[in-house]
């Protein structure tokens, strides 16, 4: 009656071509993950099945070598349905010096009873270059979300950068004004840029906020767009004016 | 129980630290109507235990538990830095630190608060500050982590009470039934520490900063 | 940003810093305009900090600044959550800080002004911010306030009563407030001004060089 568990393993490495171009070296995946190259450089995560449902295990390692660049992106969002037990998501990324990596994959909707967790781990090389959205959508429309806990790590040389975690479906803290007030979706974009180090020293980069939205500057070499929204369209929306105020 | 005078002292509202000029974004939160009544400031003390107060909780742990060593207090310090994304609020916590340690220094003068002073001279976080002066006053790493947690809600419910005119009592009952041995639990790992955001609590303190007429300072 | 604590800056004799003088009083009665009008007549002489304690925001720092009477940059403001009195008598941390990055960043300094926010007659600086205090009072809150003394009344250095231009407009009888003070004053002194109409308070500024070099001649630094 119900699906057989699922673990699938996905594996994704760039290289450089003799042009000196980014080639993807290995990409490797398992249903319901299944990772098809759209453009040089470019993949899209395609979703073939339902899930994660609970139960399921799911791994994407990313490994993005010096020198080369890889967009990930999905073709629609994920849908988190409920199972036998909790869902997992782990993603590890390892970007090399001079290397860019942009994942911004389409929004994880917490269906209702879902138990997920996503952990995500990235390393970054001291002059690597990381875009990475993340979209959390609290329920199908009308919906009361499931539970979600997720934790997000990421480090430069070694360094911690930023350490986030969220937890979603809780009674407790989901309505509280301090954690998501009356948002029902929640996003962030983390941008580091080597491009920006490269300049002479300027001002200290400040802060901005606008409804919904701040754009906070690190104490590490990076910079976070952090939103709040009612929907997803409206969350889109206020990451990329953050993400516009950091990448002109 | 030795520790148990140090840890009155440390979450006491009167220690003079700096302290009562801070309300956590309650100032904002009232200000943008977020918190209007004692229901909103219970799920609002909810959620900031659960998020900054459980990733204070867990930096004062480690602080007290830690030998005294300069490298060790950078490297914590760090761990804090990656969890607290909005500046705002870093500044808060720094300032709040550098005074606590200042007064600390003080009260009960001990190698580890000297050398923090030094490892973090422009001020380490508030719960670093406050798990070192913890273990100088004699306390436990889980009543410095207790005192972490009480202290990361009751600057939010007096600015309530002192902007909201809300009696007094009401908010000490919210504050008597806030849950907070569930954000307290032994730590090891620095790099895995609890790390909950809080993106309300984000916002609130970037516009609290840009807000014309503020009577605190975070 | 802030100051460094080296270890001197928490001794309490004094010994190599600024005299710290208390600006007190209850809102309205000239405490600003003290601050600027000391800052006029003394800037030229002696190197100079302001601390504000401003009741919103940075409005009292913001008010000196624009009168242009001191380097703005030698200006901070404290905010005190609500609770004026609290940052200058209960906890001075937020205070302290302010007044040694100061010296910090612009010592050594022969004075820092600390004013209060406005508050009411109880009241007065703790001695472990303030070294001597300056409590300011105006005619216009009617000539019985200094015959029910209060701590800021009765035990500030100076007792100021403040726009004395104003005293036939509001019916204070000068000669009462000057002889209910010396009554619950003990002798200390009590000195009348209308800064409107003496921009640079000379008087309270005369009184203020001579506490500063006093200061001086107690806590020189002679065993350096």
């Amino acid at each position: 009656m119900t699906k057989a568990l699922v673990r699938a393993r996905a594996i994704l490495r760039t290289g450089l071509d003799d042009r000196g171009l980014t080639r993807i070296e290995t990409m490797r995946s398992d249903p319901p993950i299944t990772l098809r190259q759209t453009a040089p450089g470019e993949i899209h995560l395609v979703s073939t099945g339902a899930g994660p449902l609970g139960g399921d295990r799911l791994r994407l390692d990313v490994e993005v070598a010096e020198g080369t660049s890889l967009t990930v992106r999905s073709i629609a969002s994920t849908l988190v349905l409920p199972g036998t037990g909790r869902s997992l998501m782990e993603i590890h990324v390892y970007v090399a010096s001079g290397a860019t990596l942009v994942f911004a994959p389409e929004p994880t909707v917490l269906a209702a009873g879902c138990d997920h967790r996503m952990t995500t781990s990235i390393e970054l090389a001291r002059d690597a270059s990381l875009f990475w959205r993340e979209e959390i959508v609290f329920g199908r429309h009308g919906e009361r979300p499931g539970r979600c806990h997720s934790r997000f790590d990421a480090t430069v040389d070694g360094h911690p950068l930023l350490r986030q975690e969220f937890v979603v479906g809780d009674p407790e803290t989901d309505a509280s004004p301090a954690v998501f007030g009356t948002a029902r979706c929640v996003g962030s974009t983390l941008i580091t840029t080597e491009t920006a180090a490269e300049e002479p020293k300027s001002e200290p980069r400040e802060a901005e906020v606008a409804e919904g939205v701040a754009v906070l500057p690190l104490a590490g070499p990076g910079t976070l767009v952090s939103a709040l929204a009612a929907d997803a369209v409206e969350l889109r929306h206020r990451l990329s004016w953050g993400e516009s105020r950091v990448l002109p | 129980m030795d520790g148990l005078p140090g840890l009155l002292l440390l979450a006491d509202s009167r220690l003079p630290a700096g302290g009562h000029a801070h309300s956590g974004g309650a100032e904002e939160a009232c200000r943008i109507g977020a918190i209007s009544g004692p229901e909103d400031l219970a799920r609002f003390l909810r959620g900031r235990l659960a998020t900054a107060g459980r990733v204070a909780a867990a930096l004062a742990w480690s602080a007290c538990a830690a030998a005294d060593a300069e490298s060790a207090w950078r490297l914590l310090d760090a761990e804090a830095d990656a969890r607290i994304a909005s500046p705002a609020q870093r500044l808060a916590s720094r300032t709040q630190g550098r005074l606590l340690v200042r007064t600390a220094k003080r009260i009960w003068p001990s190698a580890a608060l000297a050398a923090l002073a030094r490892a973090v001279p422009d001020g380490a976080h508030h719960p670093i500050a406050l798990g070192v002066a913890a273990q100088a006053a004699g306390c436990t790493p889980h009543q410095a982590a207790m005192a972490a947690a009480y202290t990361s809600v009751t600057g939010a419910a007096t600015a309530a009470v002192r902007l909201l005119g809300l009696d007094p009592v009401t908010v000490h009952r919210v504050l008597a039934e806030l849950p907070y041995d569930s954000v307290i639990a032994e730590q090891h790992d620095w790099s895995a520490l609890p790390a909950h955001a809080a993106p309300a609590l984000d916002l609130l303190a970037e516009q609290h900063l840009r807000t014309e007429v503020r009577l605190f300072v975070s | 940003m802030s100051a460094n604590h080296d270890d001197h800056h928490d001794a309490p004799d004094g010994h190599g810093r600024a005299l710290r003088l208390g600006i007190g009083g209850p809102v309205g009665s000239g405490k600003t305009a003290l601050t600027a009008a000391l800052c006029r007549s003394l800037g030229p002489s002696l190197r100079l900090g302001v601390v504000t304690n401003d009741i919103y925001t940075t409005e009292d720092a913001d008010f000196l600044r624009r009168a242009g009477v001191i380097d703005p940059d030698r200006i901070m403001a404290v905010q005190t959550g609500c609770c004026p009195h609290t940052a200058i008598r209960d906890d001075i941390a937020a205070n302290i800080d302010a007044v040694e990055t100061l010296e910090e960043r612009f010592g050594p300094l022969d004075l820092v002004i600390v004013e209060s926010g406005g508050d009411n007659l109880t009241a007065t600086f703790s001695r472990g911010l303030a070294d001597r205090q300056i409590f300011v009072l105006d005619v216009s809150g009617g000539d019985k306030v200094p015959r029910k003394g209060g701590p800021g009344v009765t035990s500030a250095d100076l007792l100021v009563v403040n726009k004395t231009d104003l005293a036939p407009m509001v019916g204070a009888d000068l000669t009462v407030m000057s002889r209910d003070a010396a009554a619950v004053r003990e002798g200390k002194p009590v000195l009348f001004t209308s800064i409107r109409e003496d921009r640079g308070a000379h008087s309270v500024a005369e009184w203020v060089a001579g506490i500063v070099e006093s200061w001086r001649h107690q806590h020189s630094h002679s065993h350096l």
